[in-house]
Protein backbone atom coordinates (compact mmCIF):
# COMPACT_ATOMS: atom_id res chain seq x y z
CA UNK A 1 0.00 0.00 0.00
CA UNK A 2 2.47 2.53 1.14
CA UNK A 3 4.39 1.67 -2.30
CA UNK A 4 1.78 2.68 -4.22
CA UNK A 5 1.19 6.01 -2.10
CA UNK A 6 4.93 7.12 -3.39
CA UNK A 7 3.86 6.23 -6.59
CA UNK A 8 0.86 8.15 -6.95
CA UNK A 9 2.45 10.93 -5.79
CA UNK A 10 5.54 10.78 -7.80
CA UNK A 11 3.02 10.28 -11.19
CA UNK A 12 1.30 13.55 -9.54
CA UNK A 13 4.39 15.16 -9.17
CA UNK A 14 5.43 14.26 -12.68
CA UNK A 15 2.28 15.50 -14.27
CA UNK A 16 2.16 18.48 -12.49
CA UNK A 17 6.22 19.17 -13.74
CA UNK A 18 5.34 18.72 -17.64
CA UNK A 19 2.20 21.15 -17.22
CA UNK A 20 4.43 23.71 -15.21
CA UNK A 21 6.96 23.34 -17.80
CA UNK A 22 4.05 23.59 -20.58
CA UNK A 23 2.63 27.03 -18.66
CA UNK A 24 6.11 28.30 -18.95
CA UNK A 25 6.52 28.00 -22.32
CA UNK A 26 2.82 29.73 -22.97
CA UNK A 27 3.48 32.51 -20.50
CA UNK A 28 7.07 33.52 -20.15
CA UNK A 29 8.16 32.26 -23.22
CA UNK A 30 5.85 32.75 -25.99
CA UNK A 31 3.67 36.04 -26.67
CA UNK A 32 0.49 34.91 -24.83
CA UNK A 33 1.08 36.74 -21.79
CA UNK A 34 0.74 39.44 -23.27
CA UNK A 35 -2.12 38.45 -25.89
CA UNK A 36 -5.16 40.69 -26.24
CA UNK A 37 -7.02 38.72 -28.46
CA UNK A 38 -9.12 40.19 -30.95
CA UNK A 39 -11.04 42.58 -28.70
CA UNK A 40 -9.57 45.60 -30.63
CA UNK A 41 -10.79 47.63 -33.59
CA UNK A 42 -9.55 47.53 -37.25
CA UNK A 43 -8.49 50.09 -39.27
CA UNK A 44 -7.35 50.29 -42.86
CA UNK A 45 -4.47 52.84 -44.62
CA UNK A 46 -3.76 52.10 -48.27
CA UNK A 47 -0.29 52.79 -49.10
CA UNK A 48 2.04 53.13 -52.39
CA UNK A 49 4.44 50.27 -51.41
CA UNK A 50 3.98 48.80 -47.80
CA UNK A 51 7.30 47.59 -48.49
CA UNK A 52 8.34 44.30 -46.13
CA UNK A 53 5.85 44.74 -44.32
CA UNK A 54 4.27 41.37 -42.76
CA UNK A 55 1.03 40.02 -41.28
CA UNK A 56 1.43 40.47 -37.11
CA UNK A 57 3.76 43.50 -38.27
CA UNK A 58 3.84 46.02 -35.34
CA UNK A 59 2.17 48.97 -34.95
CA UNK A 60 3.14 51.54 -33.00
CA UNK A 61 2.74 54.98 -31.84
CA UNK A 62 5.37 57.19 -30.52
CA UNK A 63 7.35 54.35 -30.12
CA UNK A 64 5.05 52.37 -28.28
CA UNK A 65 3.07 49.11 -29.86
CA UNK A 66 -0.32 49.73 -29.75
CA UNK A 67 -1.66 46.71 -32.28
CA UNK A 68 -0.68 44.43 -35.01
CA UNK A 69 -1.22 44.47 -39.08
CA UNK A 70 -3.80 41.70 -39.29
CA UNK A 71 -4.47 41.46 -43.18
CA UNK A 72 -2.26 43.11 -46.46
CA UNK A 73 -3.96 42.83 -49.87
CA UNK A 74 -3.38 44.41 -53.54
CA UNK A 75 -6.03 46.46 -54.49
CA UNK A 76 -6.52 45.94 -58.37
CA UNK A 77 -8.10 49.32 -59.54
CA UNK A 78 -6.08 51.41 -57.52
CA UNK A 79 -2.91 49.08 -57.74
CA UNK A 80 -2.39 49.89 -53.95
CA UNK A 81 -1.46 48.08 -51.02
CA UNK A 82 -4.39 47.90 -48.01
CA UNK A 83 -3.06 46.95 -44.87
CA UNK A 84 -5.71 46.44 -42.46
CA UNK A 85 -4.48 46.86 -38.40
CA UNK A 86 -6.12 45.35 -35.38
CA UNK A 87 -5.62 48.50 -32.83
CA UNK A 88 -6.19 47.33 -29.31
CA UNK A 89 -9.70 47.92 -27.76
CA UNK A 90 -7.99 50.87 -25.09
CA UNK A 91 -5.96 52.82 -27.36
CA UNK A 92 -8.88 54.00 -29.11
CA UNK A 93 -8.44 57.99 -28.68
CA UNK A 94 -6.75 58.08 -32.14
CA UNK A 95 -8.09 61.00 -34.27
CA UNK A 96 -9.36 61.05 -37.73
CA UNK A 97 -6.63 62.61 -39.18
CA UNK A 98 -3.75 60.21 -38.02
CA UNK A 99 -1.02 59.75 -40.10
CA UNK A 100 0.58 55.87 -40.83
CA UNK A 101 3.81 55.83 -42.18
CA UNK A 102 6.27 52.18 -42.50
CA UNK A 103 8.95 52.01 -41.30
CA UNK A 104 12.32 50.35 -40.44
CA UNK A 105 13.45 49.66 -36.67
CA UNK A 106 17.34 49.82 -37.30
CA UNK A 107 19.00 49.29 -40.30
CA UNK A 108 18.20 45.84 -41.16
CA UNK A 109 15.12 45.57 -38.79
CA UNK A 110 11.51 44.48 -39.31
CA UNK A 111 9.58 46.84 -40.66
CA UNK A 112 6.45 48.43 -38.45
CA UNK A 113 3.66 50.69 -39.20
CA UNK A 114 3.61 53.87 -37.22
CA UNK A 115 0.95 55.83 -36.20
CA UNK A 116 0.98 59.48 -35.86
CA UNK A 117 -1.81 61.32 -34.55
CA UNK A 118 -3.46 64.86 -35.78
CA UNK A 119 -5.65 67.16 -34.63
CA UNK A 120 -9.07 66.13 -35.59
CA UNK A 121 -11.94 66.00 -32.91
CA UNK A 122 -13.43 62.92 -34.44
CA UNK A 123 -12.06 59.40 -33.47
CA UNK A 124 -11.26 56.59 -35.67
CA UNK A 125 -13.71 53.58 -35.30
CA UNK A 126 -14.08 49.95 -36.38
CA UNK A 127 -13.72 49.90 -40.49
CA UNK A 128 -11.98 53.38 -40.05
CA UNK A 129 -9.84 54.32 -42.89
CA UNK A 130 -6.72 56.30 -42.33
CA UNK A 131 -6.22 58.73 -45.45
CA UNK A 132 -2.82 60.06 -45.15
CA UNK A 133 0.06 57.85 -45.67
CA UNK A 134 3.71 57.55 -46.51
CA UNK A 135 5.03 54.58 -48.45
CA UNK A 136 8.00 52.17 -47.30
CA UNK A 137 11.29 53.73 -48.01
CA UNK A 138 12.78 51.29 -50.70
CA UNK A 139 16.94 51.28 -50.34
CA UNK A 140 17.49 50.46 -53.96
CA UNK A 141 15.06 53.25 -55.09
CA UNK A 142 16.57 55.78 -52.68
CA UNK A 143 20.28 54.82 -53.37
CA UNK A 144 18.83 55.21 -57.32
CA UNK A 145 16.93 59.02 -57.16
CA UNK A 146 20.42 60.02 -54.94
CA UNK A 147 22.93 58.85 -57.80
CA UNK A 148 20.79 60.37 -60.37
CA UNK A 149 20.34 63.74 -58.55
CA UNK A 150 24.59 63.66 -58.01
CA UNK A 151 25.14 62.79 -62.08
CA UNK A 152 23.26 65.55 -62.84
CA UNK A 153 24.44 67.79 -60.32
CA UNK A 154 27.99 66.74 -62.17
CA UNK A 155 26.46 68.44 -65.80
CA UNK B 1 21.45 -12.96 -59.60
CA UNK B 2 17.95 -14.99 -59.32
CA UNK B 3 18.99 -15.27 -55.95
CA UNK B 4 19.20 -11.98 -55.07
CA UNK B 5 16.40 -10.88 -56.88
CA UNK B 6 14.45 -13.79 -54.93
CA UNK B 7 16.07 -12.66 -51.72
CA UNK B 8 14.60 -9.28 -52.90
CA UNK B 9 11.16 -10.08 -52.93
CA UNK B 10 11.21 -12.12 -50.03
CA UNK B 11 12.62 -9.25 -47.73
CA UNK B 12 9.67 -6.35 -49.50
CA UNK B 13 7.13 -9.12 -48.92
CA UNK B 14 8.03 -9.65 -45.04
CA UNK B 15 8.22 -5.80 -44.78
CA UNK B 16 4.80 -5.27 -46.11
CA UNK B 17 3.20 -8.63 -43.47
CA UNK B 18 4.93 -6.84 -40.72
CA UNK B 19 3.65 -3.10 -41.81
CA UNK B 20 0.59 -5.26 -41.63
CA UNK B 21 0.51 -7.02 -38.52
CA UNK B 22 1.33 -3.61 -37.01
CA UNK B 23 -1.47 -1.62 -38.04
CA UNK B 24 -3.47 -4.48 -36.75
CA UNK B 25 -2.01 -4.40 -33.29
CA UNK B 26 -2.21 -0.93 -33.82
CA UNK B 27 -6.12 -1.10 -33.86
CA UNK B 28 -6.19 -3.68 -30.79
CA UNK B 29 -4.40 -1.53 -29.06
CA UNK B 30 -6.61 1.31 -29.27
CA UNK B 31 -9.61 -1.23 -29.12
CA UNK B 32 -8.45 -1.64 -25.73
CA UNK B 33 -8.31 2.22 -24.62
CA UNK B 34 -12.22 1.92 -22.49
CA UNK B 35 -11.15 -1.24 -20.68
CA UNK B 36 -8.37 0.68 -19.47
CA UNK B 37 -10.29 3.66 -18.61
CA UNK B 38 -11.75 1.33 -16.28
CA UNK B 39 -9.08 0.83 -14.45
CA UNK B 40 -6.60 3.72 -14.68
CA UNK B 41 -4.61 2.18 -11.70
CA UNK B 42 -2.99 0.21 -14.41
CA UNK B 43 -2.61 3.62 -16.63
CA UNK B 44 -0.85 5.10 -13.39
CA UNK B 45 1.59 2.32 -12.51
CA UNK B 46 2.96 2.82 -16.35
CA UNK B 47 3.03 6.59 -16.08
CA UNK B 48 5.58 6.08 -13.49
CA UNK B 49 7.78 3.69 -15.20
CA UNK B 50 7.38 5.65 -18.60
CA UNK B 51 7.51 9.12 -17.16
CA UNK B 52 8.57 9.19 -13.74
CA UNK B 53 11.78 6.93 -14.37
CA UNK B 54 12.16 9.47 -18.05
CA UNK B 55 11.80 12.31 -16.11
CA UNK B 56 15.74 13.08 -14.99
CA UNK B 57 17.26 11.97 -18.15
CA UNK B 58 15.14 14.19 -19.79
CA UNK B 59 15.45 17.45 -17.60
CA UNK B 60 19.43 17.12 -17.12
CA UNK B 61 19.55 16.60 -21.47
CA UNK B 62 17.38 19.60 -21.52
CA UNK B 63 19.57 21.70 -19.33
CA UNK B 64 22.61 20.64 -21.21
CA UNK B 65 21.20 21.10 -24.85
CA UNK B 66 20.26 25.00 -23.82
CA UNK B 67 23.59 25.47 -22.17
CA UNK B 68 25.18 24.21 -25.16
CA UNK B 69 23.11 26.10 -27.50
CA UNK B 70 23.44 29.31 -25.10
CA UNK B 71 27.14 28.97 -25.58
CA UNK B 72 27.12 28.55 -29.10
CA UNK B 73 24.54 30.65 -30.04
CA UNK B 74 26.58 33.63 -27.92
CA UNK B 75 29.55 33.05 -30.16
CA UNK B 76 27.46 33.66 -33.31
CA UNK B 77 25.29 36.28 -32.60
CA UNK B 78 28.23 38.00 -30.82
CA UNK B 79 30.00 38.28 -34.37
CA UNK B 80 27.14 40.24 -35.85
CA UNK B 81 26.46 42.10 -32.24
CA UNK B 82 22.88 40.79 -31.72
CA UNK B 83 23.82 38.85 -28.57
CA UNK B 84 20.76 40.06 -27.21
CA UNK B 85 18.94 38.50 -29.98
CA UNK B 86 19.86 34.65 -28.04
CA UNK B 87 17.09 34.29 -26.09
CA UNK B 88 14.92 33.72 -29.37
CA UNK B 89 17.65 31.69 -31.28
CA UNK B 90 17.52 29.13 -28.18
CA UNK B 91 13.68 29.60 -27.31
CA UNK B 92 12.55 28.37 -31.16
CA UNK B 93 15.40 25.57 -31.60
CA UNK B 94 14.15 24.14 -28.54
CA UNK B 95 10.25 24.34 -28.97
CA UNK B 96 10.07 24.08 -32.76
CA UNK B 97 12.86 21.30 -33.45
CA UNK B 98 15.42 20.14 -30.28
CA UNK B 99 12.85 19.73 -27.74
CA UNK B 100 10.05 17.47 -29.41
CA UNK B 101 12.67 15.86 -31.17
CA UNK B 102 15.61 14.95 -28.44
CA UNK B 103 13.26 14.14 -25.83
CA UNK B 104 11.51 12.28 -28.30
CA UNK B 105 14.79 9.87 -28.72
CA UNK B 106 15.88 9.97 -25.75
CA UNK B 107 11.89 8.87 -24.75
CA UNK B 108 12.96 5.95 -27.77
CA UNK B 109 15.72 4.85 -25.67
CA UNK B 110 15.10 4.98 -22.82
CA UNK B 111 11.18 3.73 -21.50
CA UNK B 112 11.08 2.73 -25.24
CA UNK B 113 13.58 -0.07 -25.34
CA UNK B 114 12.28 -1.00 -21.68
CA UNK B 115 9.16 -1.66 -22.66
CA UNK B 116 10.45 -3.86 -25.80
CA UNK B 117 12.44 -5.96 -23.58
CA UNK B 118 9.75 -6.37 -21.28
CA UNK B 119 6.95 -7.42 -23.67
CA UNK B 120 9.50 -9.50 -25.49
CA UNK B 121 10.23 -11.08 -22.07
CA UNK B 122 7.20 -11.88 -21.25
CA UNK B 123 6.72 -13.12 -24.02
CA UNK B 124 9.38 -15.48 -23.84
CA UNK B 125 8.93 -16.46 -20.53
CA UNK B 126 5.24 -17.28 -21.81
CA UNK B 127 3.32 -14.73 -19.68
CA UNK B 128 1.01 -13.20 -22.63
CA UNK B 129 -0.31 -17.10 -23.13
CA UNK B 130 -0.89 -17.81 -20.23
CA UNK B 131 -2.82 -14.80 -19.73
CA UNK B 132 -4.71 -15.54 -22.90
CA UNK B 133 -5.49 -18.98 -20.92
CA UNK B 134 -6.64 -17.19 -18.08
CA UNK B 135 -9.13 -15.47 -20.77
CA UNK B 136 -7.23 -11.83 -19.84
CA UNK B 137 -6.48 -10.10 -22.72
CA UNK B 138 -2.95 -9.19 -22.98
CA UNK B 139 -3.84 -6.78 -25.14
CA UNK B 140 -6.23 -4.74 -22.94
CA UNK B 141 -4.23 -5.50 -19.63
CA UNK B 142 -0.49 -4.94 -20.69
CA UNK B 143 -0.07 -3.20 -24.07
CA UNK B 144 -2.58 -0.71 -24.05
CA UNK B 145 -1.99 0.34 -20.35
CA UNK B 146 1.80 1.28 -21.72
CA UNK B 147 0.71 2.26 -25.33
CA UNK B 148 -1.69 5.16 -22.97
CA UNK B 149 1.22 5.87 -20.91
CA UNK B 150 3.63 6.40 -23.39
CA UNK B 151 1.52 8.50 -25.06
CA UNK B 152 0.33 11.31 -23.05
CA UNK B 153 4.12 11.00 -20.83
CA UNK B 154 5.44 12.48 -24.51
CA UNK B 155 4.44 15.72 -24.23
CA UNK B 156 5.13 16.32 -21.04
CA UNK B 157 8.64 15.24 -21.17
CA UNK B 158 8.84 17.22 -24.59
CA UNK B 159 7.82 20.39 -22.28
CA UNK B 160 9.80 20.20 -19.65
CA UNK B 161 12.66 19.55 -22.10
CA UNK B 162 12.51 22.85 -23.73
CA UNK B 163 11.28 24.61 -20.30
CA UNK B 164 14.90 23.42 -19.23
CA UNK B 165 16.60 24.05 -22.10
CA UNK B 166 15.81 27.49 -22.23
CA UNK B 167 15.95 28.06 -18.61
CA UNK B 168 19.73 26.50 -19.06
CA UNK B 169 20.69 28.80 -22.01
CA UNK B 170 19.60 31.50 -19.98
CA UNK B 171 21.94 30.65 -16.94
CA UNK B 172 24.79 30.27 -19.65
CA UNK B 173 23.99 33.39 -22.05
CA UNK B 174 22.95 36.38 -18.66
CA UNK B 175 24.95 34.38 -16.28
CA UNK B 176 28.02 34.05 -17.41
CA UNK B 177 28.38 35.63 -20.83
CA UNK B 178 26.33 38.83 -20.00
CA UNK B 179 23.55 38.99 -22.33
CA UNK B 180 21.45 41.47 -20.61
CA UNK B 181 19.12 39.08 -18.63
CA UNK B 182 15.76 41.44 -19.66
CA UNK B 183 16.92 41.69 -23.29
CA UNK B 184 16.59 37.37 -23.10
CA UNK B 185 13.09 36.92 -22.20
CA UNK B 186 11.90 40.28 -24.08
CA UNK B 187 13.35 39.28 -27.16
CA UNK B 188 11.92 35.84 -26.75
CA UNK B 189 8.54 36.97 -25.79
CA UNK B 190 8.39 39.19 -28.92
CA UNK B 191 9.30 36.60 -31.14
CA UNK B 192 7.78 33.23 -30.20
CA UNK B 193 4.51 32.87 -30.80
CA UNK B 194 1.69 30.57 -28.93
CA UNK B 195 -0.44 29.19 -31.66
CA UNK B 196 2.81 28.89 -34.40
CA UNK B 197 5.32 27.59 -32.12
CA UNK B 198 4.57 26.30 -28.81
CA UNK B 199 1.31 24.39 -30.46
CA UNK B 200 3.06 22.77 -33.06
CA UNK B 201 5.52 21.81 -30.90
CA UNK B 202 3.57 20.40 -28.93
CA UNK B 203 1.86 18.49 -31.56
CA UNK B 204 4.78 16.98 -32.53
CA UNK B 205 5.81 15.72 -29.13
CA UNK B 206 2.04 14.35 -29.09
CA UNK B 207 2.74 12.23 -33.00
CA UNK B 208 6.28 10.93 -31.67
CA UNK B 209 4.70 9.62 -28.31
CA UNK B 210 2.60 8.11 -30.36
CA UNK B 211 4.56 6.23 -32.62
CA UNK B 212 7.30 5.89 -30.55
CA UNK B 213 5.36 3.93 -28.31
CA UNK B 214 3.61 2.07 -31.16
CA UNK B 215 6.83 0.98 -32.54
CA UNK B 216 8.03 -0.27 -28.89
CA UNK B 217 5.20 -2.46 -27.46
CA UNK B 218 4.99 -3.98 -31.41
CA UNK B 219 8.83 -4.70 -31.59
CA UNK B 220 8.04 -6.52 -28.78
CA UNK B 221 5.10 -8.25 -28.91
CA UNK B 222 6.25 -9.47 -32.15
CA UNK B 223 9.73 -10.49 -30.68
CA UNK B 224 11.06 -14.12 -31.24
CA UNK B 225 10.30 -15.45 -28.25
CA UNK B 226 13.84 -16.47 -27.60
CA UNK B 227 16.75 -14.40 -25.54
CA UNK B 228 18.47 -13.61 -29.06
CA UNK B 229 15.09 -12.50 -30.74
CA UNK B 230 14.29 -10.12 -27.77
CA UNK B 231 17.85 -8.48 -28.15
CA UNK B 232 17.38 -7.75 -31.68
CA UNK B 233 13.86 -6.50 -31.09
CA UNK B 234 15.29 -4.09 -28.33
CA UNK B 235 17.69 -2.70 -31.12
CA UNK B 236 15.23 -2.43 -33.91
CA UNK B 237 12.94 -0.25 -31.28
CA UNK B 238 15.68 2.31 -31.05
CA UNK B 239 16.57 2.13 -34.49
CA UNK B 240 13.26 2.37 -36.21
CA UNK B 241 11.77 4.94 -33.40
CA UNK B 242 14.93 7.04 -34.62
CA UNK B 243 14.31 6.90 -38.32
CA UNK B 244 10.26 7.58 -37.60
CA UNK B 245 10.72 10.30 -35.70
CA UNK B 246 13.79 12.20 -37.78
CA UNK B 247 11.62 11.51 -41.35
CA UNK B 248 8.42 12.41 -39.30
CA UNK B 249 9.82 15.87 -37.95
CA UNK B 250 10.86 16.74 -41.61
CA UNK B 251 7.08 16.05 -42.65
CA UNK B 252 6.01 18.29 -39.54
CA UNK B 253 7.99 20.72 -40.26
CA UNK B 254 7.23 20.96 -43.47
CA UNK B 255 3.65 20.83 -42.83
CA UNK B 256 3.93 23.42 -39.91
CA UNK B 257 6.68 25.86 -41.12
CA UNK B 258 6.26 25.93 -44.34
CA UNK B 259 4.49 28.81 -45.16
CA UNK B 260 6.95 30.95 -43.37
Amino acid sequence: MQHTRTQDTLVGLFVASGIVGLFFLAMQVSNLGSFTGHDGYTITARFENSGGLKVKSPVSSAGVKIGRVSAISFDTKTYQSVVQMNIDAQYNTLPEDTTASVFTAGLLGEQYVNLEAGGSDELLKEGGNIEITQSAIILEKAIGQFLFKSASEKK
Amino acid sequence: MIEFLQHLGENTRTSFTKLGRGTFFLLQTLSGIPSVLIRPRLLLNQMHSVGVLSFLIITISGLFVGMVLGLQGYYILSDFGAEETLGVMVAASLVRELGPVVAALLFAGRAGSALTAEIGLMKATEQLSGMEMMAVDPIKRIITPRFLAGFLSMPLLAALFSAVGIIGGQIVGSGLLGVDEGAYWSQMQAKLDFQDDIINGVIKSIVFGFVASWIALFEGYDAIPTSEGVSRATTRTVVNSAFSILGLDFILTALMFGDN
